[in-house]
């Protein structure tokens, strides 16, 4: 039981954790917490139930469809409340309410057009069989949901650490005012740093309808809360915090489950809970957090 | 002496300036508080105007802690929660009465807030999302199959033993009372001002004097009493219930969407709020709550982007206009 946790708490965990950095890339440098993030994850799932049940193509496929949708979306969503917000005395309260309205936005539109009910998919990622791990038995989709994280937050990684945007990116994430003044344009920045972050949110999705046993228009606010938890676990601002927020938390979580299923449902609340009130900056990070 | 004269006469408009402002004050509450009392004569739905009035001081509590604060609550919801199973658990192991249930289920809202006063450290989004995150994990206790000798758990709180739609119907009237007066002296009281200039800036107003810690706090807990008072009476009037139904986080949206939605920081602007959306809810929300969704969340998007202040505002804002134009500069 001790291998079967600590082996799926780290397979989920590694989803959780991608399942985060859209989150942590939008506050990291827009300081904008997008309550909405978790109904894009939806967005994202339908997107792969559709493709599965209508077109009969893998749902992983849903994500390089996805990527471009929503960087495009994004960008033109940011440009276009930019203003509003730079306008505010209290731009992060406002951007609390705003994309609060915006996430009830997308649950109502997702009830519309998928109905209330779970849409679960039948088969796995990648046909039905379980997989051995060390002896332990795993649906199929524990690994390829870690297949997929591990090399998107590389991809993440490598955009912020090695590319000229990414450079960008990061000067605006330490201070905006001063990426401003050395030439940085910091509009267009930020709305590809918003499109990458939906982009993200919405490849998750296509992992989330398998971890999460199926898709529902109601699921966005627990996946923001669990995002949220895993982005203050890990420490806001920095993908690697928020892989190692995910391990943290799916550990956290599956060790539960084995061991004390009743209270399991109040985990991810009280490990949140507990970071934020005991080590507010995350456990994983040095720096100081703002906000 | 022409002084004399001036100097009495701007006395006696600081009284009848004050005069009006209490008339103004005592309207606001007894006005809100007669017109519920006779709803009753109007529309014959007892149910529906106790859900009305609950939300008038779950909107009202909204008002208090963010209005006054600048804490936004999502998980506002946990002391309505808290409030209900308080009176279920007082009705049923402490053999309470219905009323006195009803103001213990205030007292276990704010047991719960006084737990929670650490989350006051947090600031913002981070806040925002700690108290959901209390509530869910608040409401997950009370429905833990563990818990079921205290609270049932998962199967259901019953209080059929006290029911009386009459009852609980008056005992909504006077909470929206006790919500209303609660709100008109917190505006005009020393807390108020404190807490006015803390949110306007923390760093100054606690060199000024002020306690800021205390003052948050008592708001904190002051709305913490409404919400836990009108989840007691909701509890109360429904009389049959899931933890599912008064932990719903749809609770928490709908009171912080009325009161931005009426404006908060001001008297009346919650109850409009409350009052009107939750008409319009009843009327489309019921048969298909995801249109009403739909256009909640863009009410909330529009208040965002366009309206900060709420229906007050616009209102404020078009009486200056015509003063203006009267020729009345101000």
């Amino acid at each position: 039981m001790v291998l079967y946790a600590l082996i799926a708490g780290v397979l989920i965990g590694l989803f959780y954790g991608f399942a985060a950095l859209g989150l942590s890339l939008a506050f990291g440098v827009l300081r904008v917490v997008n309550i909405a993030h978790g109904d894009v994850i939806v967005l994202g799932s339908y997107l792969a139930y559709e493709l599965s049940t209508q077109a009969h193509i893998n749902p992983l496929f849903a994500i390089p469809i996805a990527v471009p949708l929503a960087v495009a979306i994004g960008m033109v969503f940011y440009r276009f409340v930019a203003p509003s917000l730079g306008r505010s005395k209290d731009p992060e309260m406002l951007s609390l309410i705003l994309f609060f309205g915006v996430s009830q936005v997308i649950e109502a539109l997702a009830t519309i057009g998928f109905s209330v009910n779970q849409d679960t998919l039948l088969t796995g990622p990648v046909g039905n069989a379980s997989v051995q791990i060390f002896g332990q038995s795993f649906p199929n989709y524990y690994p390829v949901a870690a297949a997929v994280a591990v090399p998107g937050a590389l991809l993440v990684m490598f955009y912020l650490y090695r590319s000229r945007l990414g450079l960008a990116t990061r000067a605006l994430m330490s201070s905006r005012a001063d990426a401003m003044l050395s030439g940085i344009d910091v509009g267009r920045t930020s709305a590809l740093s918003f499109g990458i972050a939906l982009a993200l949110a919405a490849s998750a999705g296509a992992l989330s309808i398998y971890v999460n046993g199926g898709v529902s228009p109601s699921q966005g606010t627990d996946l923001t809360t669990t995002a949220f938890a895993v982005v203050v676990i890990g420490g806001l601002g920095n993908p690697a915090g928020a892989l190692a927020g995910g391990l943290v938390f799916g550990l956290a979580e599956q060790f539960a489950q084995s061991y004390e299923p009743n209270w399991a449902g109040m985990v991810p609340y009280v490990l949140l809970l507990a970071v934020m009130l005991v080590k507010p900056e995350g456990l994983l990070s040095r720096r100081v957090r703002y906000a | 002496m022409p002084e004399r004269d001036a100097d009495a006469s701007g006395q006696r408009a600081t009284r009848a300036r004050q005069w009006r402002r209490r008339g103004a004050d005592l309207a606001a509450v007894l006005v809100p508080t007669v017109l519920f009392a006779l709803a009753r004569t109007v529309d014959s739905n007892l149910l529906l105007l106790v859900t009305i009035m609950v939300y008038v001081v779950l909107a009202q509590g909204v008002n208090v802690i963010y209005g006054f604060t600048g804490y936004l609550p999502f998980g506002y919801v946990g002391f309505f929660g808290a409030g209900a199973y308080g009176t279920y658990i007082a009705v049923a192991h402490l053999g309470a009465n219905a009323v006195e249930a009803t103001v213990l289920g205030g007292v276990a809202a704010v047991l719960v807030a006084v737990v929670l006063i650490p989350l006051l450290r947090l600031r913002g989004a981070y806040f925002a999302i700690a108290s959901l995150a209390a509530a869910l994990a608040l409401s997950s206790l009370v429905s833990n199959p563990a818990l079921t000798s205290v609270t049932n758990g998962p199967y259901g709180a019953d209080l059929s033993k006290v029911f009386s739609a009459g009852g609980s119907y008056w005992m909504a009237v006077v909470i929206v009372a006790v919500a209303m007066l609660a709100v008109v002296v917190l505006r005009r009281s020393r807390l108020g001002l404190q807490l006015r200039a803390v949110r306007a800036d923390q760093v100054s107003a606690g060199y000024a004097g002020v306690n800021v810690v205390a003052a948050r706090t008592g708001a904190w807990l002051l709305s913490a009493l409404l919400a836990g008072l009108a989840g007691g009476v909701y509890a109360w009037s429904i009389s049959v219930f899931y933890p599912t139904a008064v932990f719903d986080t749809t609770i928490s949206l709908f009171a912080i969407v009325f009161a931005l939605f009426g404006g908060v920081g001001t008297v009346l602007g919650p109850v409009v709020g409350a009052v009107v959306l939750y008409y319009v809810y009843n009327a489309i929300g019921v048969s298909d709550p995801q249109y009403f969704q739909l256009i909640f969340g863009v009410v909330i998007v529009i208040i965002a982007l366009f309206l900060p202040g709420g229906l007050a505002a616009v209102l404020v804002g078009a009486r200056r206009r015509l003063a203006l134009r009267g020729g009345d500069v101000r």
